[in-house]
């Protein structure tokens, strides 16, 4: 039969944001697939070269706009390598609840938004509820709902209050106890079993040749994340789990996700009993319009919802950084993973690929 | 891992949901109240807003530009400016209201707008906000979000105990690492610039310090200002009244940051960028009368421009006040000849101990030269008319403190003072004379007794919290709000200053009139009394026909303001005969007569 080329954009409603896949098909069956970045293409390398070390805080989070939040850590993660600017514990510790709450936002999203390519659209409704819940405290703590602009070098940028930590806590609750729901209408339903069962494959070859990180990379039996392997903010004084599988198919992906949203609550958990009181910010010196960040080089990483993120900062002493290289966690499986992992599934798993493998588009454009 | 099973019946599970309360509201009939901190549209106190363009400079999406006021006449430490925000643009970071200097500028809860006209995004953010009478209370700036640092370095002192007894400079001056910290608070909005009576690129200036490029700050100093080294020291910094960072913390230490440059920039670099300024261009040659902060500047400005110039002056030492009045604790010569080397260095010939009127006839001066600008200050001391002034024993303070100055230079005798002094003054002068008096005393009695009498309040006196402060230090005593009455002398000795309570110090007019309440005196016991109310001008070198012809506001010449010409078009004039009071004042007259007189002498070619 002879084939035929398909533009799988962003009006398909299992696609994840602003991101196309150039398909060519033979019936249903994929033959070539490949990505075509581009649309959301800003340059955010290139401007964060012609920004105040500050400035740069207000751009960086548009480069994953589900999980911003892993953004801001990173950059200011690498700047106090460089500086040696000490993060105070009790900052450290905000973070870690920010960054927490943002992986249930995402994993969440995700595995509502599996509800899109499976037609099962009660699940992204509910879904988007418990984000928006997320949301809800994020505004409370930070201003904003989606780009928070927190976390700075030195620490965040404003402490929170016993309600604010009570208002966290009520909300935690609140999701758990739906959490059961979403194993069910999710996890036991037969209809997702028979969609996503053996569907995009991937093997753990594959996962590590590609360079994929995250739960795709876990749940082909590597455990590795960067929490425990590279510890980095008090993950080292937490107590959770990282939950790995065997077999690789899109179902375990997404599983993984629902088992990864429990740890993060069990985490943010400790951290509302543990967080030490004092101060939450350690500035840099002068005024924000002269910061200078020493001479050197260093990479800020962290273990985002779709794996290792991180960015690699090159200071020359200036006002401005020399050059900020990205690593976006889902570049993989974004754009190798694409084209040498789908061809050879059917066309209407092409949507459950992106998002059980976790494919943020902003961040593979950047 | 266990993965779950498959379940016929568990999609069903969901049907009990359709009984709960739907979580989504119905924008926007029903509206939905931001969070506390939320950072919404913008509001601005105009009142407290001063223009300074700082939240503009920070902003990431360049949504902030800086609109002229129309109509609007802003006062001093103010710009005529505010913030206009682009809506369009703006990403709601608030980091301009982190930076905001004043505090003036703040985020509401609002966040809905709709309109079909594009051009009303561009919003001035006043009081009201965007959609007025909503409610404004959002995201405020606090101390951990704070993107100013308002604290300023210390400057480090002789201790009042080492410096007692001593004429040595006392302020240590700045570290490298102390003048960066400092360097690095300045917002570089260039309100300082604004009050700078010589529009010294203060910003500018200070930037080299925190790119370690000094020989850049020197090129800057020169720019505007031929002294540096002097100012650095003993500016009267007004540019630190306006700084923008003292309306939420300590003003920028403008005047340290500027004697750190000149004291640390390397000396050939110095060189080089002082003697590189130099042109041939200008034809003509200028008599300049004077050698203090005025006649100076005039004088290094002509020559850049390249004129023949010759200062004409009557002390042995170039300087004026700086060199003969200002004690050397505060002004060591050092940094005196330093500033005047230069000057001399690029060609100006200065003819000391020449005093025009004696040495040389003014009708000479004009004969030889095009032009002739005068600078000759306010070096004579005004004598107070009071009982018992005109006792030897009352001294006043320009016939003082040149002669300390001399003593300390080793050339005199030590000047004599009594073992209790009052002064009669509150101003700068007056301190410098009670700390001189007091160092002297500790050489001479090693103890202190010296009262300074004000007619001023405590709150009102004039002298600056500087010398109040360390002058306390050093054993000083002030007596504020009383006036002198009496100096009381018995047996041709005097005895004390008999001083009344000054109830006001301007009449109904808003004259100066000083009150005193006769019925509450004091008696401030001394053998010795010191005048410092204030200095006069001496003419008594201008021929007659000249001074007839000269313009005169109480004791100062009027000129024209913009050509600095007196009524007589050759003869220009500046400093403290002009304008005062002090030596930034004197620098920016000469540097504006210097440029007058270039376009003086072009346009009679
Ligand atoms: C005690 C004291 C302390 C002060 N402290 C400060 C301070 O800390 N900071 C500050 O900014 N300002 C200070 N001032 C004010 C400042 O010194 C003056 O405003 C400034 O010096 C005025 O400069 P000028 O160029 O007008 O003349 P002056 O400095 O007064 O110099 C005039 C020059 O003209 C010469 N001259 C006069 N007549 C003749 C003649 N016939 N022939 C030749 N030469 C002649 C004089 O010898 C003198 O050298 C102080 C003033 C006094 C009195
Ligand atoms: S920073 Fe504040 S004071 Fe300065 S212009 Fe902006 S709003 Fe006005
Ligand atoms: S010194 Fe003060 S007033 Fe001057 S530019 Fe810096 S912040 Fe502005």
């Amino acid at each position: 039969m002879k084939e035929v080329k398909l533009f799988h954009g962003p009006n398909h409603p299992g696609m994840h944001g602003n991101f196309s896949v150039h398909l060519t098909v033979d019936g249903d069956t994929v033959k070539k697939a490949k990505p075509n970045p581009g649309m959301l293409h800003r340059g955010f390398e290139k401007l964060m070269e012609r920004r105040l070390w500050m400035s740069n805080i207000a751009l960086i989070p548009r480069v994953c706009v589900p999980e911003p939040d892993i953004n801001e850590t990173v950059y200011s993660m690498a700047v106090e390598k460089i500086e040696e600017l000490e993060v105070p514990e009790r900052a450290k510790y905000l973070r870690v609840i920010i960054l927490e709450l943002a992986r249930i936002a995402v994993h969440m999203m995700s595995i509502g938004g599996i509800g899109g390519p499976t037609g099962v659209y009660t699940a992204p409704n509910w879904a988007l509820n418990e984000r928006d819940m997320i949301l809800d405290i994020f505004e409370k703590i930070t201003g904003h709902r989606i780009y928070h602009m927190y976390i700075v070098p030195g620490g965040v940028r404003q402490d929170i209050n016993e309600e604010i930590l009570e208002f966290i806590e009520n909300t935690i609750n609140d999701i758990e106890s739906r959490l059961k729901d979403y194993y069910e209408i999710i996890f036991e339903s037969p209809i997702i079993h028979k969609r996503l069962k053996g569907t995009a494959p991937l093997t753990k070859e594959q996962a590590l040749d590609w360079g994929v990180t995250g739960p795709g990379l876990r749940s082909t039996g590597v455990k590795y994340d960067v929490r425990k392997k590279f510890p980095y903010l008090v993950y080292d004084k937490l107590d959770f789990d990282i939950p790995i599988a065997e077999e690789s198919d899109a179902y375990t992906r997404l599983y993984l996700k629902y088992l990864e949203v429990k740890q993060s609550i069990k985490i943010i958990r400790q951290v509302l009993s543990d967080i030490p009181k004092g101060k939450v910010r350690n500035k840099l010196m002068g005024t924000a319009l002269k910061w200078k960040i020493k001479e050197g080089e260093a990479y800020g990483k962290v273990e985002s919802s779709r794996g290792e993120f991180g960015y690699y900062i090159v200071s020359t002493g200036g006002r401005y950084p020399y050059r900020i290289q990205v690593r976006g966690a889902s570049y993989p499986q974004g754009l190798y993973g694409i084209e040498a992992g789908l061809p050879g599934t059917r066309l209407e798993d092409v949507s459950i690929w992106l998002d059980t493998m976790g494919v943020c588009s902003p961040e593979v454009d950047r | 891992m266990d993965k779950p099973k498959s379940n016929f019946f568990a999609p069903f599970k969901g049907i009990k949901y359709m009984i709960q309360k739907p979580v989504t509201i119905r924008v926007p009939e029903e509206e939905r109240e931001a969070q506390k901190r939320y950072r919404g549209f913008h509001t601005n106190d105009w009142e407290e807003c001063i223009g300074c363009g700082t939240c503009a400079d920070i902003c990431p999406t360049d949504a902030i530009n800086m609109e002229k006021v129309p109509d609007y006449d802003a006062p001093e430490g103010e710009k005529d400016e505010r913030p206009v925000i682009d809506y369009g643009r703006c990403c709601f970071c608030g980091f301009c209201v982190d930076i905001c200097t004043t505090g003036s500028l703040k985020m509401s809860k609002d966040y809905i707008y709709m309109d079909e006209d594009a051009d009303t995004f561009l919003y001035i953010p006043d009081e009201e906000g965007l959609n007025k009478n909503y409610p404004k209370e959002g995201y405020e700036r606090n101390e951990d979000t704070d993107l100013l640092d308002l604290e300023r370095i210390a400057m480090r002192y002789t201790k009042s105990k080492k410096r007692k007894d001593s004429f040595l400079e006392y302020v240590k001056g700045f570290s490298k690492e102390e003048a960066k910290r400092e360097a690095a608070r300045c917002v570089e909005c260039g309100i300082c610039t604004d009050r700078c009576p010589a529009h010294m690129d203060i910003p500018e200036y200070i930037n080299t310090i925190w790119d370690d490029n000094l020989e850049e700050g020197v090129e800057w100093m020169y720019e505007t200002n031929p002294l540096p080294n002097i100012c650095g020291r003993v500016c009267t910094h007004k540019c630190e009244d306006v700084c923008t960072i003292s309306h939420r913390g300590e003003p920028i230490a403008i005047r340290w940051l500027k004697r750190y440059i000149v004291d640390n920039a390397p000396e050939d670099v110095y060189e080089e960028v002082v003697l590189s300024n130099v042109s041939k261009e200008g034809e003509g040659s200028i008599a300049i009368i004077g050698a203090g902060p005025a006649g100076l500047s005039a004088a290094y400005y002509l020559r850049t421009i390249g004129y023949d110039v010759d200062i004409y002056e009557k002390e042995e030492l170039a300087g004026g006040v700086m060199r003969y009045g200002i004690p050397r604790y505060r002004l060591p010569d050092e940094a005196i000849d330093k500033d005047i080397l230069f000057i001399e260095k690029i060609g100006v010939n200065i003819h000391r101990n020449t005093k025009v009127g004696k040495d040389i006839k003014f009708s000479k001066l004009r004969e030889k030269h095009d032009v002739v600008f005068i600078s000759t200050g306010f070096m004579e001391p005004r004598h107070l008319k009071i009982k018992g002034s005109d006792h030897p024993d009352v001294v006043a303070a320009m016939d003082f403190l040149p002669k300390v100055r001399d003593f300390v230079r080793d050339k005199k005798q030590m000047p004599e003072v009594a073992e209790k002094v009052v002064v009669i003054g509150g101003g700068d002068v007056a301190y410098d004379v009670g700390r001189s008096v007091a160092r002297l005393q500790n050489i001479k009695y090693g103890k202190v007794d010296v009262t300074l009498t004000a007619l001023e309040k405590k709150e009102d006196l004039p002298a600056g919290e500087d010398e109040i402060q360390e002058g306390k230090e050093e054993g000083l005593e002030i007596y504020p709000a009383s006036g002198p009455v009496e100096i009381i002398i018995e047996n041709d000795e005097i005895k004390g200053l008999k001083t009344a309570e000054c109830i006001a110090l301007f009449d109904d007019k808003g004259n100066f009139n000083p009150k005193l309440n006769k019925d509450n005196t004091e008696i401030h016991e001394a053998s010795q009394v010191f005048i410092s109310i204030g200095q006069a001008p001496n003419y008594d070198y201008l021929p007659d026909n000249i001074k007839e012809e000269l313009e005169f506001k109480g004791p100062q010449i009027k000129i024209n303001e913009k050509t600095h010409q007196t009524s007589m078009d050759w003869l220009f004039a500046g400093g403290d005969i002009v304008n005062g009071p002090d030596i930034i004042n004197g620098v920016a007259d000469g540097h504006n007569a210097a440029k007058a007189i270039d376009d003086y002498i072009r346009s009679n070619k």
